[in-house]
């Protein structure tokens, strides 16, 4: 294993909570990668006869409306929403620090993309998202499409930022003048030294990723009902809320859990990365 | 200062004209003709084609934008078919439950944030701030919608102390409306209060090693007045400015808010909108939300001036 990476897990895992986060986050992906082998019964398999159960003993969160294990409902609903979050991740980050990048070094393209970006940071998160949802049509891949296009102008701003501070630094110029072509610099010489903003905005857009799919999945503008996700869950069980709260409880649970998982190593990375706002937040 | 206006308001309308642009073209490009969608599945080929040029809708897409526009400056944002009453008339009528649900959640998420902040901040490392601190975590990582459910299910079901959902009946007074909008209220002033009490913890740790408060202490002022005359002002910028950023967020909050506690709000109009496809009001509306956007901006940098003597432009 090689040592530096050791030693950066070290100093993060040293606080406990930021620990703790790491492995609630881990269980959650092992639950969505093997949910076929890992969840008790089909989350589709309808037992009316046993509709509405309590937790207990054979269905641990209970059943839902039409008989359904919600505890492998809730485990096929990790694969769905974090998929879509970790989808979401990897296109708004690639995309946003391609086009921070360019608006950071090439002054010329920097207004044409920054108004852009200052246009789609006008509209909510949520607004845009269901809006972009009703023009491409709901589906599992439109919604990770849609929430990318939320997200983007976000690392655009900060990987902009970067780049404007390191562009300026003896090392980009030195390179410049042994002829170092741009795409060179770009690549090799400016997207090291702004990588740990984006891993640390790459953990927040996770967070809110997942956050809003289940806000869109809510509001009936998302992914279609049919796939359990945490979101179609708690949409559907919210009629019989009165009566069987589970219905909605332990999706909900899931997402505040994932979410503030999430936030924590996104902090503990952020403190760890940058000492500047160690004291401050 | 008048040329700094001058140039932020015209920065303000390029970015609106991007906007308009942004959803416009989009919305042309969804499936389905326009037309056709208005009228629903009875229409024959010969209405369709009377609403097109009815509409302009038979026009190249450039015309019919600058025509679009043209009508927007005019404060004209169209005709929803679905609810037989021009866009704009439709957006006055379901201001009201938005901006005052708004406005409640911005004072309980004050109420909540700036003095849990400064105290976070003044205890620092106690277990008071590590309470705030982790409750403001845990506050902003919270589905609202779920959150709503969790406060109907507690607050309005179980001890009847909030009416479960709505806005009254239509001829209630405003003191009944109002009654309905308190639960609202707290679940988006509770998530909401998160970033402010982030944002005035870090203002005031920031502040709290400053000269000058050494000075108030040194001639003998009370820990209270130090905190709260000397501290407290020079945090007001950054605190006003995240007040500002919570307003805009609060925006986008209430429509999900609204949907869980069925009020008849803006972000009713555009879920419901955007779920029968009514493109004008789903355009009309964006549009608005994004000028009352930028111009919370605007307003925010207007009342840095106010605060802060120092800031000039």
């Amino acid at each position: 294993m090689n040592s530096p990476v050791l030693a950066f897990c070290r100093s993060l895992f040293r606080r406990k909570l930021v620990l703790v986060a790491t492995l609630v986050l881990l269980i959650a992906f092992v639950l969505a990668v093997f949910a076929p082998w890992l969840s008790p019964f089909d989350p589709g398999a309808m037992r009316v006869v046993r509709r509405l159960r309590p937790p207990g003993e054979v269905n641990w969160f209970g059943t839902d409306e039409l008989g359904r294990d919600i505890f492998s409902r809730v485990v096929w609903g990790a694969r769905a929403s974090l998929g879509i979050g970790f989808s979401v991740v990897v296109i708004s980050i690639t995309l946003g620090a391609a086009l921070g990048l360019v608006a950071g070094y090439f002054k010329r393209l920097d207004g044409p993309i920054m108004r852009l970006v200052d246009a789609l940071m006008s509209l909510p998160d949520i607004l845009l998202a269901i809006f972009l949802v009703a023009v491409l049509g709901a589906s599992a891949g439109n919604v990770v499409l849609a929430l990318s296009i939320v997200y983007t102008p976000r690392v655009v701003r900060v990987i902009r930022a970067s780049t404007l501070v390191v562009r300026e630094m003896p090392f980009v110029e030195s390179a410049r003048s042994i002829g170092a072509s741009t795409a060179r610099i770009l690549s090799i010489h400016l997207l090291p030294n702004i990588a740990s903003p984006v891993l640390v905005q790459a953990t927040f857009i996770f967070a809110y990723a997942v956050l809003a799919e289940t806000g869109l999945s809510f509001l009936g503008a998302g992914v279609p009902p049919e796939v359990p996700t945490w979101g179609t869950m708690i949409a559907s069980g919210q009629q019989f809320a009165d009566d069987a709260f589970w219905l909605v409880a332990f999706p909900g649970l899931a997402i505040v859990f994932v979410a503030l998982s999430l936030q924590i190593v996104g902090d503990g990375l952020r403190d760890m990365l940058d000492p500047r706002l160690r004291k401050a937040l | 200062m008048l040329a700094h206006l001058g140039r932020r308001f015209a920065g303000l309308l390029l970015v609106l004209f991007i906007v308009a642009a942004l959803v416009f073209f989009l919305t042309r490009l969804a499936p389905g003709d326009p037309a056709a969608l208005m009228l629903g599945d009875q229409a024959t080929a010969e209405d369709i084609a009377k609403l097109r040029t009815a509409y302009g809708l038979d026009k190249p897409l450039v015309v019919q934008f600058v025509l679009w526009l043209k009508e927007v400056a005019s404060g004209n944002l169209g005709h929803s078919i679905f609810l037989q009453r021009p866009v704009t008339q439709a957006l006055l009528e379901r201001a009201e439950p938005t901006f005052f649900l708004a406005l409640f959640s911005l004072a309980i998420a004050t109420a909540i944030g700036v003095p849990a902040g400064i105290a976070s901040a003044v205890w620092r490392g106690r277990p008071i701030d590590q309470a705030v601190s982790g409750l403001a975590m845990l506050a902003a990582n919270i589905p609202s919608f779920w959150l709503g459910l969790i406060f109907i299910q507690l607050f309005a079901v179980k001890l009847g102390w909030f009416p479960v959902a709505g806005y009254g009946s239509p001829e209630a007074g405003l003191a009944e409306r109002l009654q309905h909008l308190l639960l609202p209220s707290a679940v988006l002033g509770v998530v909401n209060s998160a970033l402010i009490t982030r944002f005035t913890r870090a203002s005031m740790l920031d502040i709290l090693s400053a000269d000058f408060l050494r000075t108030a202490r040194a001639k003998g002022l009370s820990e209270r007045r130090v905190l709260l005359e000397h501290a407290f002002r020079n945090i007001l910028v950054p605190v006003i400015t995240v007040l500002g950023l919570t307003l805009a967020l609060l925006i986008g909050g209430a429509i999900v808010t609204e949907t869980v506690f069925g009020l008849p709000g803006i972000g009713n109009l555009v879920v419901s909108a955007v779920l029968r496809r009514d493109y004008p009001v789903i355009q009309g509306a964006l549009l608005a939300v994004a000028a009352i956007y930028v111009l919370i901006n605007l307003l925010i940098d207007l009342i840095y001036t106010l605060v802060d003597p120092r800031v000039r432009y």
